[in-house]
């Protein structure tokens, strides 16, 4: 669905489904472009790694440390979303489902790429080579995908903090950082869109999928806190102008999720919040099966190329 | 792939044939024949709304269906590997690979449903089992270098296939061909790359990757379906512009292309009969073992019973949600007729 399949990777978002190709015949398909994005002048992972080798984007120890949790977030999310190509409700989700896992890996290339700028290590060193407790995930993301309505519910939220977090970084001081959500934020509104869709469908459609969405989120809610809690960390990025407080996105998070709930008819689960502690290694039971499996090729060979 | 006889047959075009006198009806057909006849013989283009022969109908929608189908099912093997792919790079390329081919199974779902029946009948054909599917997903993709032997060598046997599909006189079914084509040589080419990262890589990996064209070789080249002496439908294929070249020639073709690029790949095919006929000016290849063909196709290969279950599992935990937007459509539906009443 794009010029190539290296473009079909890295432009990854709405990039993808454009049609791209020249003459397709009288369709009339040849100029038209399922989205509003180009894919042609896209910031892409292979754009920062060069710019990282030849020294012209190098983070700071801090920007370094923001971006890996960043890249962490959207990889294990990626992982997960993965899992539904080739067994959603529908063949039509299996190819939304599988765009948005593509958006949030090449996402998480982005990010990870820059963060390996700090000590030379490359996308696949990050991703393959460490170990759990050197990931830096929120425990939202690596939450099993449960039913549709559990990976509803968890997109619904990701999407919506991720969309803040990205529209602000788009102003970071620190222009690698602002160039990767600059590209990230157009996509994550695509997810926004979806997922708010979903949660319209199964909470309205019928009793069962209701009670399957209300369910959904009592799962998924426990881990929306975390997302939100400020540290050092975020304390120094915030003060250098780098990235925002999480704290200060949750006003807006807040609206915006309650005005899809509202329409939902549902509630903001009324659930206590989990302790969470992915930002400083602390996982859940989930995340060493999920990295089990990531990164077993990879370790079997070390040093092999692919 | 074999003919099967089970599928549903689609509803006739409106007006349906016992609504019209016998003399409409006569007539009706033929005014239809001789619009087919010279459409066929000026090789142009039948639309969904022309008349046509219900054998052409029936044959183009086993095939098309089929070739649906196989996309559908085609995902699993691949599908396999995306959690464990060695690289994020090749892990983008392989979801992009296989959410196209969701795309490719939506476009001839699409081109089929032109022909009168639904998908959702389709889909419940092919679990019910009485739909087939390209037999060659049936085989399992035991190591990463698949990733590669099924891009190369399935979507190339594929698009070998396919390309003259493109002018085949069903509009709608061409047409999606087009698009299906152009993504199919990416996929191909992204599988040759594959390879080739292996082959030069460690002595392990080229192993790997040398073991991957071992196994994919024969299946990929039973793709083409039976000899042309045992291919009792390809005439009649031929005759009607579906089909435009024979398994044989098709098949010859593409172990030609085959034998040039296996060159760059330094890895070798496991056919020590492969040669040029200096005399006919085709390839030949060694004997291939249709037992195994006809075996996997009656249901006794080694994943037919693992894909199909996989299909249906995927589509009865879905259920619910297919419900759920259908009631939930209905419901907006609703509500948008009332305003518009009220108004």
């Amino acid at each position: 669905m794009s010029t190539s399949p290296e473009a079909a990777a890295e432009t990854a978002g709405h990039g993808d489904i454009s049609v791209g190709v020249k003459g397709s015949g009288n369709s009339g398909e040849a100029t038209a472009s399922a989205t509003r994005i180009t894919p042609g002048n896209a910031l892409r992972p292979e754009d920062i790694a060069l710019a990282v080798s030849r020294g012209s984007a190098k983070p700071s120890e801090d920007a370094a440390e923001f971006a890996l949790r960043l890249g962490d977030d959207a990889l294990i999310l990626a992982q997960r979303l993965g899992h539904w190509i080739s067994r959603a409700p529908e063949l039509e989700e299996d190819v939304a489902l599988g765009n948005i896992a593509l958006d949030q890996l090449g996402h998480a290339r982005s990010f990870l790429s820059y963060a390996g700028g700090l000590d030379g290590r490359s996308e696949d060193d990050l991703a393959y080579f460490r170990r759990e407790h050197e990931f830096r995930s929120a425990a939202l993301f690596e939450q099993p995908n449960g039913d549709f309505a559990v990976t509803i519910a968890r997109q619904f939220v990701v999407s919506y903090y991720q969309f803040e977090l990205y529209r602000r970084l788009t102003s970071s001081t620190d222009s690698t950082l602002a160039g990767i959500a600059a590209k990230a934020v157009k996509e994550v509104d695509y997810h926004r869109d979806h997922s708010a869709q979903w949660v319209l469908r199964l909470a309205l459609g019928t009793d069962e999928s209701r009670q399957r969405m209300i369910q959904a989120f009592k799962v998924i809610w426990p881990f929306v806190d975390e997302l939100f809690r400020d540290d050092e960390l975020t304390g120094r990025l915030s003060e250098a102008g780098a990235a925002p407080q999480p704290s200060s996105l949750r006003d807006d998070f807040d609206r915006l999720t309650g005005e899809i709930l509202a329409e939902a008819e549902l509630e903001v689960p009324n659930v206590q919040p989990s302790p969470g502690g992915g930002r400083r290694g602390l996982h859940s039971e989930h995340l060493g099966y999920l990295l089990a499996e990531m990164q077993v090729l990879a370790r079997e060979y070390p040093g092999a190329s692919w | 792939m074999a003919s099967q006889t089970l599928q549903s047959v689609p509803a006739e075009p409106s007006p349906a044939r016992h609504e019209l006198s016998p003399e409409d009806a006569a007539r009706r057909d033929a005014e239809g024949q001789a619009y087919f006849d010279k459409v066929m013989a000026e090789d142009s283009r039948i639309e969904p709304r022309d008349w046509m022969p219900p054998a052409y109908r029936k044959t183009l929608l086993r095939q098309i269906s089929q070739h649906a189908h196989s996309e559908i099912i085609g995902m699993q093997p691949e599908a396999n590997w995306i959690s464990r792919a060695p690289s994020l790079k090749r892990k983008a390329i392989l979801m992009a690979k296989v959410q196209d081919e969701a795309g490719h199974g939506l476009y001839l779902y699409s081109a089929a449903e032109t022909l009168g029946q639904p998908r959702d009948q389709m889909m419940q054909d092919l679990m019910d089992g009485k739909a087939k599917y390209s037999s060659i997903f049936n085989y399992p993709a035991r190591t990463w270098a698949d990733m590669g032997a099924i891009g190369w060598m399935v979507d190339g046997a594929a698009i070998a296939n396919q390309v003259p599909l493109c002018r085949a006189s069903f509009g709608p079914y061409g047409r999606a061909m087009v698009r299906v084509c152009k993504e199919e040589s990416f996929h191909q080419r992204q599988g040759f790359e594959i390879l080739l990262e292996l082959s030069h890589g460690t002595p392990e990996q080229k192993q790997m990757a040398q073991e991957a064209v071992n196994r994919w070789y024969a299946p990929a080249l039973m793709m083409f379906g039976p000899p042309d002496d045992d291919s009792p439908n390809s005439k009649q294929s031929m005759a009607w512009n579906i089909k435009r070249f024979s398994n044989d020639e098709l098949r010859n073709r593409f172990v030609g292309m085959m034998m040039e690029q296996v060159k760059v790949l330094e890895l070798t095919l496991p056919d020590k009969d492969i040669r040029f006929n200096e005399e006919t000016k085709k390839w030949e290849h060694g004997p291939l073992d249709w037992d195994e063909f006809h075996e996997v196709l009656a249901g006794r290969g080694p994943c037919n019973a693992q894909r199909l279950e996989r299909r249906r599992e995927a589509h009865q935990n879905g259920a619910w949600v297919r419900e759920a937007a259908a009631a939930y459509a209905e419901k907006q539906a609703m509500k948008q007729a009332e305003k518009e009443s009220a108004a």
